[in-house]
């Protein structure tokens, strides 16, 4: 890229960015604490932390891009290179792995012609290795633009690729009705919500195991011992 | 028996539990913002509320390292990067129940005198982190959050910030680098948060659960709260079973219970196999066997027993599972997520993978048995922040039990499982 492409391309980002940059920077008492929404505003712009939009939020913050290119390799959710529309995860921590991840991570590979970071094609879909992403149980896990997808199988993860490519309509179990892009999610991760957080239930399968199980014997936390401590 | 308690999983089957008139009226905090500061901090002490997020540091103990009077803006931090492996607790309950945690914060911050809080929230969960944007929304618009709160004259500000993909910044001090903009990388303790936390002014950072535990014990008292648990476990905490269980979950419990009674509950071990080995509380926690299913799972008990009781993060494997290959993930995990800034982790944690791999495949030697257990010596105790210990209790604690696993798997000249027979689908099953 010349500089003076570059340069042109930070004047598009302040035409579109620079009144959510703004805003985002006035939520904090410092105006550097804004730096990872910041960059998550310029994925859902960009797709991933071009080198312009790193350049735009070192000028919002009065930085350099050397201080702000340390930042951002330092985070995996900042993408080097354009994600896919639908950036895919599977988990491969052990307890995933073990449970079958390491086989979707396989076949899913093999199935796409795709690997780690890597994007198909059509920029339709790129696949990510996980770490722990907090469903251990819904074991194995795989994330759409950093939705849940629980108890998936080898068969099931190709389909939901294959699906995710065919531009067909895909329904996360325990998130809104309908998938956003990587761009949409990168908003909402910057501070920007879209509206759709009734959306989905409030728990589901496993997060209810328990409840269930004290609901049909009658088990509840004892009931208060005293009352009115604080009432004067 | 023990029996479950559910608390602040008691509303997770109500569809609309995650609405301000799903959940409530914030009592609780009503009553603590009519209240002295420092009585609130007293009974969450008398409470024998111990953190949730790992380590167990008396809750209210904390909270009265903050100078009063000093002039200075004190700030609370909500420590939601959950991201120990096997550990699924803050997840779903920002996800179902996110006003209690949102209550918890006016409450902590009323009484540790903070007026601008933070819920420092891992990126990769996007419809919780809707929740958690919606629910401090509806807050703001009852008049729970922003200024002259309850007509008191207390004033709170909440922003929900996104972290963007680092285990370590679930380290508190990591965390407060990464808040302020930064690579999260801990900090020299002392000076500790409370001193210097964020913006080097007074700060409390405490795990979800720890702060989502508050408004139930204001309103409850303290006595209730404590009339749980153990004698220095006090209370119920969310006890999270994943892996080869008939039906894992998250189970609200007072402390001090069992697995066997947590398995008992959760439909025992899929397809009636053996427990091979199992996690107490999480990936940094020295692994337990069957001998250790009647261990009470309190902080004192797991201690005395070699582990900690960590997240309460039980990932439970079966007999068709290898040691070798779940250690070597963990330690893959630690090398990804070391952040570099000690040479004992960052260089350690490089060569334990390296080994492992080997080892792993059955071209190891018994000597690389104790390179490993020699490596994790000099991880454990010389590195700068817990991660580094946390990445040599895999490896400690696994060849303490499953030594002949190790050395079988060089005997063979390959691994002896079928990882198949693990899987969700599996053979095992
Ligand atoms: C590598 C590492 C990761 C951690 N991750 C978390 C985490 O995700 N959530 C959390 O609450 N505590 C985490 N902790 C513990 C925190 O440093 C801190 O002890 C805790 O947030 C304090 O809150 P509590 O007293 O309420 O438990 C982590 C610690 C280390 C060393
Ligand atoms: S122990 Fe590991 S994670 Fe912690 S400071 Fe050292 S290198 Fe970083």
């Amino acid at each position: 890229m010349t500089p003076e492409s570059r340069e042109s391309a930070v004047r598009v980002l302040y035409e579109r960015l620079e009144s959510d940059a703004k805003e985002i920077i006035s939520r904090y008492p410092k105006p550097r604490s804004a730096l990872l929404p910041l960059l998550h505003l310029v994925q859902s712009e960009e797709g991933y932390v071009s080198d312009a939009g790193q350049q735009f939020c070192a000028e919002m913050l009065g930085i350099t891009k050397a201080q702000v290119v340390a930042v951002s390799t330092f985070y995996t959710m900042y993408k080097r290179a354009p994600a896919g529309e639908y950036h895919v995860g599977v988990c491969i921590n052990t307890l995933c792995a073990v449970m079958g991840g390491d086989q979707i991570w396989e076949e899913l590979t093999e199935h796409t012609g795709v690997g780690h970071e890597g994007t198909t094609p059509d920029g339709k879909v790129s696949l990510e290795r996980l770490e722990c992403n907090a469903a251990c149980d819904f074991a194995p896990v795989m994330m759409v633009n950093w939705e849940f997808f629980d108890n998936m199988t080898p068969e099931s993860s190709k389909q939901l690729v294959d699906d995710l490519r065919a531009g067909k309509e895909v329904v996360p179990p325990r998130g809104p009705d309908k998938l956003c892009t990587f761009k949409q999610a990168s908003r909402v991760l910057a501070g920007f919500p879209d509206g759709l957080a009734g959306e989905g239930p409030t728990a589901a399968g496993p997060s209810l195991e328990g409840l269930k199980l004290a609901r049909e014997h009658g088990w509840t936390a004892p009931s208060p011992d005293r009352e009115g401590e604080f009432e004067s | 028996m023990t029996q479950l308690t559910p608390v602040l999983t008691e509303n997770w089957d109500r569809p609309d539990a995650f609405t301000l008139s799903g959940y409530g009226d914030y009592s609780a905090a009503r009553t603590a913002l009519g209240t002295d500061p420092d009585r609130l901090i007293q009974t969450v002490k008398d409470s024998g509320l111990r953190g949730r997020g790992g380590a167990g540091f008396p809750t209210g103990l904390k909270w009265g390292f903050i100078p009063q009077g000093d002039g200075k803006a004190h700030y609370l931090v909500v420590n939601a990067d959950e991201s120990e492996p096997g550990t699924c607790k803050d997840i779903p309950l920002m996800m179902a129940n996110p006003h209690v945690l949102i209550e918890g914060v006016l409450i902590t911050a009323y009484a540790i005198r903070a007026n601008h809080a933070f819920i420092y929230v891992r990126g990769e969960v996007l419809h919780v982190i809707r929740r958690l944007q919606a629910a401090v929304r509806e807050a703001y618009e009852a008049g729970y959050l922003g200024s002259n709160i309850f007509g008191t004259g207390f004033d709170l500000e909440l922003v929900v910030h996104s972290g963007a993909g680092a285990y370590i910044c679930g380290e508190e001090t990591a965390l407060l680098d990464s808040l302020e903009g930064y690579r999260g990388q801990p900090r020299l303790k002392p000076p500790f948060p409370a001193v210097a936390g964020l913006y080097a002014c007074p700060t409390v950072i405490n795990n979800v659960e720890s702060i989502a535990s508050v408004p139930s014990i204001v309103a409850n008292g303290a006595g209730w709260f404590a009339g749980m648990g153990t004698e220095k476990s006090k209370g119920f905490g969310i006890f999270s079973l994943s892996g080869h269980v008939t039906n894992p979950g998250q189970f609200e419990a007072p402390l001090g219970i069992t697995l066997r009674e947590l398995l008992d509950m959760a439909g025992g071990m899929r397809g009636g196999k053996r427990l091979k080995f199992w996690t107490p509380g999480g990936s940094s926690t020295p692994i337990f066997t069957e001998e250790h299913l009647d261990v009470p799972l309190d902080f004192e008990s797991v201690g005395a027993a070699g582990s900690m009781l960590g997240t309460r993060a039980l990932q439970i494997f079966d007999e068709t599972t290898c040691v070798l290959r779940a250690v070597l993930r963990w330690t893959e995990f630690y090398a990804h997520e070391s952040c570099g800034k000690c040479t004992p982790c960052r260089e350690g944690t490089y060569w334990l993978k390296q080994i492992l791999r080997r080892l792993e495949k059955g071209q190891g030697t018994e000597e690389d048995i104790s390179t490993i257990t020699d490596l994790a010596d000099n991880i454990l105790g010389r590195s700068f922040c817990a991660l580094g210990d946390g990445a040599a209790s895999p490896i400690h604690s696994s060849v303490k039990y499953f030594r002949d696993e190790y050395l079988k798997h060089f005997e063979l000249g390959h691994c002896p499982f079928d990882p198949a027979a693990s899987t969700l689908w599996g053979a095992g099953k």
